[in-house]
């Protein structure tokens, strides 16, 4: 190979092409593929890879080609760019992925990448020794599939294939529009899908999801399913924090991606999760003014929520099938939350939120729809917290709050963005955001609640205990519920606080606790309601909702009361999230907005994003995963706004309680795996 | 002649002493991981690519400040490459310099580069030494009929 000057234009091949063709007609669903066995590359692949690495430091090139080689992948060496496309040209198809560096003496880097996806449309990765923000967001918006920093190390390479995968997945979404991708998809698809995925939830949530929100899917993604990335709280988590860390309006997926770096995760699920992220933060700061929120979620106004009581734990399906969920949108939302709670909302809207604090849980729903559960009930508006019902906010769940949310219902999305986000950053922000924390409980928060203790426990396990599910779906919101009762503390709480309810969540989120509290709520009523179906709202829901769907509010409306729903909720739908749940609850007592566990499960989101609701972002950045769900939040009840009518919230509400011990389905909700409102009968 | 057991020793303790002393870093050892016995002489190889181009590089840089007018923008495309090229292999406190120097170019700081391209003279020079060392040790073994530990 010659590393020096000249055009060096080295083949190392590294497996017989006819691997990489084969695997290129199998992917490519008919490219010409040169031949070589169609079948076996599945299991060949990634190996065989055709890599076309342009540099002209040849210190680097010799590495990069041994590292490649390493991996199993077929090399083509080339220190100039001219030479690199001129080579391109003449063999069409005869390479897979290119990577180039960005300086270079005689083109531009960037040059060559537009050339290169413009003839050939191949996947590019960019390299550099700069780092630099502007040189990166240069990558991204020329089309750069990725950004390697230099020093490459050989890890960094291995996962290129997922670049060629996910091409080759979008060609095949548009030759194939018409065709329900899901069915149609490539035979090899699968294959690959899993090979892509292995180790990753996405295809397990994927599946699940794929089949429960084939309708939301098919929106998203019209003919090729993709695989759904689970946004667990944790990986909202990240995002956020790298979000934060670039600001907000600098973020971009690609940079997000690099920081947080996880593998396998792309460059697309950071921007869908992005899009929906911005659109709950805007609905946050939409909804700042108390109840904005929160009442999004709280959904049906007291009637529904009358029965939220009932609905804790109960019935999400009882409330799906009393058709309450049909409302869902503005309602749907308090619906799903209802359901989850226990349903109780089986009049109109069914998340009636009979406790304020619900509201908050709930703000997302329509504001108008809480403005009246909160004037009803909200016994607990002694607090008059806003809910921060939604996601994002912290929800002190006070009943204030539940009010307020009311009152901005879509705020309360948005403003649970803003909670959301502020957890972020230091958890009490969305304490400040709710409003008048006051209480400190509402605040979805979690950690900003300082009596949160109670409350938002409360909330989460009252959720739990309720409905269970409830809350998942709609839950989104809780931020609290970690900790048990920081979470559910969602303004609607605050009643409970006082009356005990506050949810003790407390430490375990698990449902243990819920049980506990739930009793109390129960007395609260509001709370109960509200709890049950908050308590958890995934914060990570959201966002996975949002990423399903598209920015589903449920995020934030379940923040209210579902959020400690959620938790336990999550925790039992999600498995996993249960688990997290607990460990959400505890990040409540963190004093952070612990988004439903469920959300962690990462996996729930993308595929049920049922309705909305179904986010509650239990605890975990509650801030984070409600601001995703948030950005449909729109507080008004549709947590989805897009894509889940109520029905499908009140369907993931029921599936998150199913899921979790009875309650619907786990996760899913809101990105929980298990939940998916969508199963919910509505 | 020193024992097979013995030259490992010292091949053993002059590698740590390049990495405790900042020669060489952790991407050095990522490309050691790499060699195998289908290529054995890949490191061997890889470090004459890297230290050409560094001299050639030091040239170019050399002409460029002896101009009349320092065009500082291409000079920083140099250093770029160098920095790029010299953390790739490794060869860490060649890197640290090429960072100083990035920073000059952009101060347009004549003295502090000038300063800096003699640094990155010298640390050339004393890696390409360290790297004889070490690939000589490498070689006394295999050549005695032992193997080359790998570094942890």
């Amino acid at each position: 190979m010659n590393l020096g000057g000249g055009q060096v234009v080295n083949k190392q091949s590294m497996m017989p092409s006819s691997s990489c063709a084969s695997w290129k007609s199998t992917a490519g669903g008919g490219s010409s593929g040169g031949g070589g066995g169609d079948g076996g590359v599945p299991d060949q692949f990634p190996a065989g890879l055709r890599v076309l690495v342009v540099d002209d430091d040849p210190t680097c090139l010799k590495i990069l080609e041994k590292m490649l080689r390493n991996c199993n992948y077929e090399v083509t060496k080339c220190n100039r760019a001219e030479v690199a496309l001129t080579h391109l040209r003449e063999n069409k198809n005869g390479f897979d992925v290119v990577i180039s560096d960005v300086h270079m003496p005689d083109m531009d880097g960037f040059k060559l990448l537009e050339h290169i996806g413009i003839e050939m449309d191949l996947p590019v990765i960019m390299m550099s020794a700069d780092d630099s923000k502007s040189v990166v967001m240069k990558g991204v918006t020329h089309g750069a599939c990725d950004y390697l920093i230099k020093p490459v190390r050989i890890e960094a390479l291995r996962n290129i294939w997922q670049h060629v995968v996910r091409k080759r997945k979008h060609e095949w979404k548009d030759f194939e529009p018409s065709a329900s991708a899901d069915e149609q998809k490539p035979p090899e698809e699968p294959d690959y899908s899993s090979s892509a995925n292995e180790g990753h939830n996405w295809k397990n949530t994927k599946r699940r999801k794929e089949e429960d929100d084939e309708a939301e899917e098919r929106d998203d993604s019209s003919s090729l399913k993709k695989p759904r990335v689970v946004w667990s709280v944790e990986l909202h988590q990240q995002f956020v924090a790298a979000v934060n860390q670039l600001g907000i309006d600098k973020a971009v997926p690609k940079k997000i991606l690099e920081l947080m770096n996880v593998p396998g995760l792309t460059r697309e699920n950071v921007a869908s999760h992005l899009q929906k992220y911005r659109l709950y933060l805007r609905r946050l700061s939409g909804s700042q003014h108390p109840g904005g929120m929160n009442t999004g979620f709280m959904g049906s106004p007291e009637a529904g929520y009358g029965s939220i009581s009932s609905l804790n734990g109960l019935d999400l399906q009882a409330l799906a099938a009393s058709g309450q969920l049909g409302q869902l949108p503005p309602q749907s939302l308090a619906t799903l939350q209802a359901a989850a709670l226990g349903r109780s909302n089986n009049s109109k809207s069914p998340i009636s939120v009979p406790v304020i604090d619900q509201r908050n849980i709930f703000s997302f729903e329509n504001p108008k729809r809480y403005t009246e559960v909160q004037s009803q009930h909200l016994p607990n508006s002694s607090n008059s917290k806003p809910m921060n019902l939604l996601p994002g906010i912290p929800t002190n769940m006070e009943p204030k709050q539940f009010v307020s949310l009311h009152q901005s219902g879509q705020h309360s999305f948005g403003s649970m963005n803003n909670q959301v986000l502020i957890q972020m950053g230091g958890q009490n922000q969305i304490q400040s955001q709710t409003q008048s924390q006051g209480q400190g409980q509402g605040q979805v928060q979690v950690s900003t609640n300082p009596h949160h203790g109670l409350r938002q426990p409360v909330l989460s396990s009252e959720m739990l205990t309720r409905g269970g599910v409830v809350d998942l779906a709609t839950t989104v919101y809780n931020p609290v519920v970690s900790q048990a009762s920081s979470l559910v503390d969602f303004s609607m709480n605050h009643k409970t606080d006082s009356s005990g309810n506050s949810y003790p969540l407390g430490g375990s989120l698990g449902i243990s606790n819920i049980t506990s509290t739930s009793s109390t709520l129960q007395g609260d009523v509001n709370l109960d309601t509200k709890v049950s179906r908050r308590g958890i709202v995934p914060s990570y829901d959201i966002f996975n909702d949002l990423n399903q769907n598209g920015y589903r509010d449920w995020g934030l409306q379940d923040v209210g009361g579902l959020t400690f729903d959620q938790s336990p909720v999550l925790l039992q739908h999600n498995r996993p999230s249960g688990q997290e749940i607990g460990g959400q609850n505890r990040n409540l007592t963190s004093n952070k907005v612990i988004f439903s566990p469920g959300v962690e499960t990462g996996a729930h989101r993308n595929g049920s994003n049922i309705g909305q609701p179904r986010n509650s972002y239990v605890g975990e950045n509650p801030l984070r995963v409600k601001a995703e769900s948030l950005n449909d939040g729109s507080s008004h009840n549709t947590l989805y706004p897009d894509h889940y009518s109520q029905d499908d919230l009140l369907t993931a509400i029921l599936k998150q309680q199913q899921q979790q011990e009875g309650v619907g389905q786990p996760e899913n909700e809101f990105g929980f795996d298990g939940y998916a409102l969508d199963n919910l009968p509505v | 002649m020193a024992s097979i057991a013995q030259l490992q020793k010292q091949f053993i303790e002059y590698t740590t002493t390049l990495y405790s002393e900042g020669y060489l870093n952790d991407q050095f050892k990522q490309l050691q991981k790499l060699q195998d016995e289908s290529d054995p002489n890949f490191l061997v190889g890889l470090v004459s690519v890297f230290l050409e181009d560094s001299e050639k590089l030091i040239k170019i840089l050399e002409t460029a400040f002896k101009q009349k007018t320092v065009d500082y923008e291409q000079v920083s495309l140099h250093v770029h490459r160098f920095k790029g090229g010299s953390s790739s292999i490794g060869a860490q406190r060649v890197t640290s310099v090429c960072v100083s120097f990035m920073n000059y170019c952009k101060e347009k700081n004549l003295d502090g580069c000038l300063w800096c391209l003699q640094q990155a003279n010298h640390e050339c020079i004393l890696v390409r030494n360290k790297f004889e060392v070490l690939f000589r040790l490498e070689q006394q073994i295999l050549k005695a009929g032992g193997s080359i530990p790998m570094m942890e």
